[in-house]
């Protein structure tokens, strides 16, 4: 179920616009990687082009390769959507569907695709991924209702459900607690620590103890300026990046001195 | 009470709840005093009273609590004043048509065409007889050229708008035809209701090679030439308001862009489609020349809109009012125009609530 993920010199553009550049790294499989850097230091972006959510923009391509299990992304004849069904994402703000009860949103993907459930089948699934989610208890009594019903926390965990449905090989999430108070943001964290022993997690962050408490891996990017691209500064373990960075840059930002 | 509050630091003086009806008042003796000197009438009064009250009440505003909120009490006063400007026109049309057109509403009107009655019936209605004749074909004849229409262009308007919104940034060509179909939609939304349907005819006359060629669908033609952009601008606005992370949270789960559209995009924008639509119904539903000169006008009915003429309710208005069946008793004839005129009213009140109802339907759900 969980898969890794080799990056080969991988440069982002928007239109002419180089946004990341020459990025290559190895993602584990069943472990929380963490993007950290400051804004606009390109995290999100490359994050999006790890299940091709990136050319949705117009005018944006890649150049290089993102290697699933071997397999590379973006290479000829690749159909985007069979990659996403792969790599789910959850997104900062959560954004459950408006015109659907909680059942039918995690049901999306499935019903969506026009695949044919039994019922049985289906309520297993809302079952065992709002579990997952760690939200069945608070919505087994209204499964009915819907879903932009529930708080902020409960929103984004109903997203994380809905992605787990599909059953995935690799979870992406882009800041997906910014939106949150810390409470959700505790119960989003825990659910981090679940999901690493099936899934393949990527989570973009700006909380840095964030990323120290639910990674095991941690990339550092940063921006030399306005205009200039995005770099990877530094991969290493999380504890090593917290704790003896081997750059400078990392250890100003790690620490909260930078400039 | 007033007392006691001016005492506070954070209260300033306050105007009393009920000034504007005072000054209301005040507005509507004083504009009948001003207009009797002039010599009195309705109009006149009317208008004394609305100046006086719009300028008035800022007025004793302002001196009572301040000129920032005499400023603010102008722009309110004026917006009193504009609100019964506005229900005028509104209320005194349904008065008049409810007034003058109920009288006239009977099984008769509803359940029977014009076909076999002529001045001599009409005449003998007027003098105690029983008045035959109704407007059975033209409302047959609406329903049929307006849902022919509707048919037609709500799906090219939606379909065209979908392109627009979810399809023309996607490559150069797209786009350099994206920018000419807004082009060609801002021109026909100015094409006048006549030129619309004498394109229909003279298309139909090409194409069928008969110059004598009118009926109903024709009329449908012209109708859906009016509607389309209508439809594909407003359908179009309510598609760009769909949060663009709608879309995005559907193709990270692996949703193809079509499904997309069909099954998240539309769902959720469908309760400003459905009123944009049923506005563009109303908009053409009123339309008579467009109807005289691509379906004709006859007494009988007529189901059938791809062979022989049909009339609609606004031309059963048009020739009853114009063309009184008995020239001498026109007032037979008037009843039937102003029942059908409030019959066309209440086909345009029953859309926009089925469109409400379709807008409830699917609108995006709350509570908890």
């Amino acid at each position: 179920m969980s898969k890794r993920i080799d990056v080969e010199h991988l440069k982002v553009y928007y239109g002419d616009f180089l946004a990341v550049d020459d990025i290559t790294m190895q993602i584990e499989p069943r472990a929380v990687t963490a993007f950290i850097g400051p804004s606009g230091c390109g995290k999100s972006t490359f994050l999006r082009t790890l299940n091709r959510m990136h050319e949705v923009i117009p005018g944006a391509y890649v150049e290089g390769k993102v290697n699933l299990d071997g397999e590379n992304l973006y290479a000829k004849g690749v159909d985007p959507v069979r990659v996403r069904s792969q790599v789910g994402m959850v997104f900062q703000r959560p954004n459950p569907f408006p015109t659907m009860s909680i059942r039918d949103n995690v049901l999306a993907g499935v019903k969506l695709n026009s695949r044919r459930i039994a019922r049985s089948d289906a309520d297993e699934l809302v079952e065992s991924s709002l579990r997952s989610a760690n939200l069945w208890n608070e919505v087994k009594d209204r499964l009915d209702k819907p879903g932009s019903g529930l708080s902020g926390g409960q929103q984004q965990r109903l997203c994380i459900a809905r992605s787990i449905a599909v059953r995935p090989d690799v979870i992406l999430m882009d800041e997906p607690c910014s939106a949150l108070d810390p409470i959700s943001t505790l119960a989003v964290e825990d659910l981090i620590n679940e999901l690493k022993a099936e899934y393949t997690v990527v989570i973009v962050t700006h909380n840095m103890q964030q990323a120290a408490r639910v990674s095991d891996k941690t990339a550092f990017f940063n921006i030399a300026g306005t205009g200039k691209p995005g770099r990877l500064i530094e991969y290493a373990p999380t504890q090593e990046i917290f704790n003896k960075p081997q750059e400078k840059a990392t250890e100003d930002y790690v620490s909260g001195r930078f400039g | 009470m007033s007392i006691a509050t001016t005492s506070s630091k954070l209260i300033g003086r306050q105007a009393p709840r009920w000034l504007p009806l005072l000054i209301g008042l005040c507005a509507l003796i004083l504009g009948a005093a001003l207009s009797a000197l002039i010599g009195f009438s309705i109009g006149l009064w009317a208008v004394f009273a609305g100046l006086i009250f719009v300028i008035a009440g800022p007025v004793v505003v302002g001196m009572l609590e301040g000129s920032r909120k005499g400023k603010d009490a102008f722009a309110r006063y004026l917006i009193y004043g504009a609100f019964l400007l506005a229900l005028i026109p509104l209320v005194s049309v349904i008065w008049v048509v409810l007034g003058r057109g109920v009288p006239g509403l009977s099984g008769n009107l509803l359940g029977t065409s014009m076909n076999g009655v002529s001045g001599v019936t009409d005449n003998e209605a007027a003098q105690g007889g029983p008045a035959y004749g109704g407007a059975y074909h033209a409302i047959v004849g609406t329903v049929m050229i307006t849902f022919w229409a509707t048919l037609m262009s709500v799906p090219i308007g939606l379909l065209t708008a979908v392109f627009l919104t979810e399809y023309s940034d996607s490559n150069r060509a797209f786009r350099w035809m994206g920018r000419v179909i807004t082009f060609l939609v801002d021109v026909m939304t100015g094409i006048p209701s006549i030129v619309a349907g004498l394109f229909a005819v003279a298309l139909f006359v090409q194409v069928l090679g008969d110059p004598s060629a009118r009926f109903g669908f024709i009329a449908s033609i012209a109708l859906s030439v009016l509607m389309i952009p209508t439809v594909v601008r407003n359908t179009e606005e309510m598609l760009k308001i769909v949060p663009n992370e709608l879309r995005e949270a559907s193709y990270a789960l692996g949703v193809r862009k079509w499904r997309t559209i069909t099954k998240v995009v539309i769902p959720t924008a469908m309760s400003g489609i459905s009123s944009g639509v049923t506005l563009a119904i109303a908009r053409v539903i009123g339309e008579t020349a467009p109807i005289l000169v691509t379906a004709g006008f006859v007494a009988s009915i007529n189901f059938n809109a791809f062979s022989g003429w049909m009339t609609t309710l606004p031309t059963f208005i048009y020739y009853q009012i114009m063309n009184p069946t008995s020239p001498t008793n026109p007032q037979v004839s008037e009843d039937r125009a102003w029942a059908s005129a409030l019959i066309l009213i209440i086909l345009v009140m029953i859309l926009n609530l089925a469109a409400r109802l379709i807008a409830k339907i699917f609108a995006p759900k709350t509570g908890r």
